[in-house]
């Protein structure tokens, strides 16, 4: 066995998505008894590479991947989750996949349980056999003084702090008899200072005993701490691979980040300290699930476009929908001054801000609406526009919100069959055109983008980020752009604030370097800056 | 050619499609067995006129979010106290029935008011909870009924306690509305009034639903995520709504009596939810999408298969009560027929 140096290794990987290079020859070798970091930005396909290695179906049913596996020197060819799980590779789930109302031990051996050997129930058909729960809780037990835990193994999974759960996940996975590669998805995003310390050295502990761990994470210092080797991933090519030895945190954050910038307007360098504040947030809180903000303060300029940044989960997306009022927020929002009463969606739109949400389906469109209708709607329910009053009555203007939806779609260019055409039937971009003219109909002040662009082409992309551009320019409108890309944001923003763990990390321009920008978006930042004062 | 068959089926919806090839077929056999189709069109045009207004009942429903309004029954209730108190003020005529009307619309808004708020708090399982708070409703009425203090001769018993199960409208407004200008040509009679009456009552639902608040509604029921960060209150929309919807079932009973001659107490309006219900999803709604066209078709081609069904299954099954099982049978296949379409096409 010990010719065969590693124990996975993943050979060329290219994956397409409908015709979009996702991953581009990926190489990653990992020996038996090494952690291996594997970092990258949201949407540098670590998901997707690890979809691959496990054989998830979304894989197989959107044309499989180029490349090859080699487990143990051998080719192998996965199909299924459950062929990856015979092969011996495990996966420790962000998300907790745990029964809350079964025990540690039938947690751990779900699926797997040990069955009494009598001879009644060896006459048994398969789904009668008696279970042999003292044999599974002895083992359950070895496994969970392999990780050093002293819960019972009898307890119910319900009620217990996330750590535990994260610990049971773990344990679930070595009690494998075969398992020779685990894959730990972010484990410590969940956790706090001290159970991510003790997870880090179960993972070491794991590894002593020959079995090869692959681990993602956000962490740079957690990779530090317990990486061998580390592969980096950047936009689905691969970057680099490195022993620990040989690189630092800062070098790490810049290959990370790094990339070109092109830079779609020049802005003017303006002087900040004399421009009238425009929103203020003090102690700002929003309790958005998975997008949690806490305890925020940020000043935004009047007439800037500030970029909000930050990894997914951090809490950027939820700055914007706590001052619109659509998730419980509280602290103190000061709008030129006056202060906003929040959770109140009506107030916020009365105080002239405008919201283009993340969620264009869900939130951003009556779907099975005319173009026209949705272009109006907010406007004549919040400014009482497009209605023509008859004493208490009230009737929609028709030739009005003609008049008006004709001129957005020739303004923003939005591609339809006419103002009629409902909007689930047009593309991505579109749709998002059609969400920035019912903003603008509003005749905001400020006005709240949350990812434009995400999922719509290219050309559609340049064409909604011109308009934002525009919109500030010639009508002086302030722009509040939240973005998950980067790049996205340094070309059009004059300030970008990277958000981490629900708080502002920092503010950085649009040309302040890769390494500043990878180190705040993993939440280093401060704490290595305050290192180096010192 | 091919291709348009299908856009056409598409559009038309399957089906529709299926019911009104049943319907053909009926019409066929009716034809086969010698029946006068004049007289089952008049039939059908009236009982149209009938229901017409519990239908379009579905309507604000349906677009408020709320779904089918199972609960149509509140609203009947309100219409039969309506009726009652015009009798009993001893009105006659147009005078009887449109006070009948204005009686009944203020309790109906106020029981549509309680009613929205119970459907607030229950949201996602709308139907269900509707139905049973109709069920309900009924027989706690049927008590009411036992003890209101009506003391006309024509609603009460004249020995013992109560109110009759039946009261006839011969005296007061019966079938008012069908008779107002009613044209005959030939065996074919067009009850031109009530006609009237239900284009009436759809245009007004029309005007509502383009004004600010039916507009507003519609976005609540379509979308009530996005109504919320439009700076809509879900909730009174939704009331908004349900008062709507209680208060066009208090006027459709009342038109519905006075066509049928009769007003029915006690356990009568337990069922008249779910006609209503299987005619606006015959016509074409979903529980998401509904239109003032959907009502008149919906309503035409149910009644239609029920009016010509009947004679065609006596023609067919001269046993005895073989005939009348019949009817059960297929009136409430087509309305479990029609449940099944719920999801509905596009």
């Amino acid at each position: 066995m010990k010719s065969q140096q590693y124990v996975l290794k993943m050979n060329n990987i290219s994956k397409e998505y409908y015709g979009t290079r996702v991953l581009n020859n990926i190489n990653l070798e990992i020996k038996a008894g090494e952690i291996h970091a594997l970092l990258g930005e949201n949407g540098a396909g670590k998901s997707t590479l690890m979809n691959i290695l496990f054989g998830m179906s979304v894989i197989h049913s959107t044309g499989g991947f180029q490349g090859e596996i080699e487990l143990e020197g051998n080719k192998v060819d996965i199909h299924s989750p459950l062929q990856a799980m015979n092969l011996g590779i495990g996966m420790v789930h962000q998300e907790f996949m745990l029964i809350p109302g079964y025990t540690i031990t039938e947690n751990i051996k779900l699926n797997r349980e040990l069955i009494k050997k009598d001879f009644m129930n060896r006459l048994m058909p398969a789904p009668l056999k008696q279970i042999d729960f003292d044999e599974m809780n002895k083992e359950a037990r070895k496994a969970l003084d392999t990780l050093d835990i002293g819960i019972e193994e009898w307890v119910k999974v319900a009620g217990l702090p996330v750590g535990y759960m994260q610990f049971i996940e773990i344990a679930r996975e070595i009690d494998k008899q075969n398992i020779k590669v685990l894959v730990f998805d972010e484990p410590t995003a969940v956790l706090t200072e001290s159970e991510a310390e003790n997870l880090l050295k179960a993972m070491k502990k794991i590894a002593s005993t020959g079995i090869a761990i692959i681990f993602i994470t956000h962490r740079l210092d957690e990779v530090m701490e317990v990486a061998d080797n580390i592969t980096i991933l950047r936009d689905g090519q691969f970057i680099t691979r490195k022993n620990k030895a040989d690189t630092n945190v800062f070098e790490m954050a810049e290959l990370m980040v790094g990339r070109q910038i092109e830079s779609m307007v020049q802005h003017d360098v303006k002087d900040y300290d004399n421009q009238p504040v425009s929103i203020s947030l003090k102690g700002f809180n929003v309790a958005m699930p998975g997008e949690e903000v806490r305890n925020l303060n940020l000043d935004i300029y009047q007439g800037e476009i500030l970029g909000i940044g930050g990894l997914a989960g951090q809490g950027k997306i939820g700055i914007a929908n706590g001052i619109m009022g659509l998730y419980p927020a509280w602290g103190e929002v000061l709008i030129n001054g006056q202060p906003l009463t929040l959770n109140n969606p009506k107030e916020s739109i009365k105080r002239n801000l405008a919201f283009v949400s993340e969620d264009r389906r869900g939130v951003g469109l009556l779907l099975d609406t005319s173009i026209e209708m949705n272009i109006a709607i907010t406007a004549m329910q919040n400014k009482d526009k497009f209605i023509k009053k008859y004493g208490l009555f009230s009737q929609k203007n028709h030739s009005e919100i003609r008049k008006h939806a004709l001129e957005m779609i020739q303004k923003l260019d939005i591609r339809c069959i006419g103002p009629e055409q409902i909007t689930r039937r047009l593309s991505g971009g579109n749709q998002q055109k059609v969400c920035i003219a019912r903003a603008l109909t509003l005749d905001p002040m400020i006005l709240l983008v949350s990812e434009p662009t995400r999922g719509i082409d290219i050309g559609a992309k340049k064409l909604v980020l011109d308009t934002l551009i525009k919109l500030n320019k010639e009508l002086g409108i302030t722009i509040i752009i939240t973005s998950s890309e980067l790049a996205e944001l340094r070309s059009i923003c004059h300030r970008i604030a990277i958000v981490s763990e629900g708080k502002i990390e920092g503010i950085l321009k649009p040309d302040d370097s890769d390494t500043d920008y990878g180190l705040m978006m993993s939440g280093e930042y401060n704490k290595l800056k305050s290192k180096e004062v010192i | 050619m091919r291709n348009k068959l299908h856009v056409f089926i598409k559009q038309f919806g399957l089906p529709r499609i299926i019911i009104v090839s049943f319907l053909l077929s009926l019409c066929v056999l009716a034809i086969i067995y010698n029946l006068s189709i004049a007289g089952l069109l008049s039939d059908t045009l009236v009982r149209t006129g009938m229901h017409g207004v519990l239908v379009l009942a579905m309507v604000p429903g349906i677009l408020c979010g709320i779904g089918l309004n199972f609960g149509l029954p509140l609203g009947i209730l309100c219409g039969l106290i309506g009726g009652l108190i015009s009798i009993e003020l001893d009105l006659v005529g147009f005078t009887a029935l449109f006070t009948a009307i204005l009686v009944s619309i203020p309790i109906a808004v106020v029981v549509g008011w309680g009613y929205g708020i119970l459907l607030n708090k229950v949201k996602g399982s709308e139907m269900m909870v509707a139905t049973y708070a109709g069920f309900s409703a009924v027989s706690l009425m049927s008590i009411g009924w036992m003890i209101l203090p009506f003391k006309s001769d024509e609603i009460a018993w004249i020995i013992g306690g109560g109110l009759r199960t039946t009261i006839t409208l011969t005296e007061r407004y019966d079938k008012i509305l069908n008779n107002f200008a009613a044209i005959n040509i030939g065996n074919l009679t067009i009850p031109t009034g009530l006609l009237l009456f239900l284009i009436t009552m759809n245009f007004i639902v029309w005007i509502i639903l383009r004004s600010k608040a039916g507009i507003a509604m519609k976005a609540v029921g379509d979308n009530p995520r996005f109504a919320t960060a439009s700076g809509l209150n879900v909730n009174k929309y939704r009331i908004f709504g349900a008062i709507l919807s209680t208060v066009l079932g208090a006027i459709g009973i009342i038109v519905y009596s006075q066509s049928f001659g009769f007003i029915q107490l006690y356990q009568a309006p337990m069922f008249m939810g779910f006609s209503a219900v299987a005619a606006i999803l015959i016509g074409g709604a979903t529980v998401k999408k509904a239109s003032i066209s959907h009502v008149f078709i919906g309503t035409f081609l149910f009644q239609g298969l029920l009016v010509v069904a009947l004679p065609v299954a006596n023609k067919m099954l001269t046993e005895g009560s073989l005939a009348e099982i019949t009817r059960i049978i297929v009136s409430n296949g087509i309305i479990l027929y029609a449940l099944t379409q719920v999801g509905g096409g596009e």
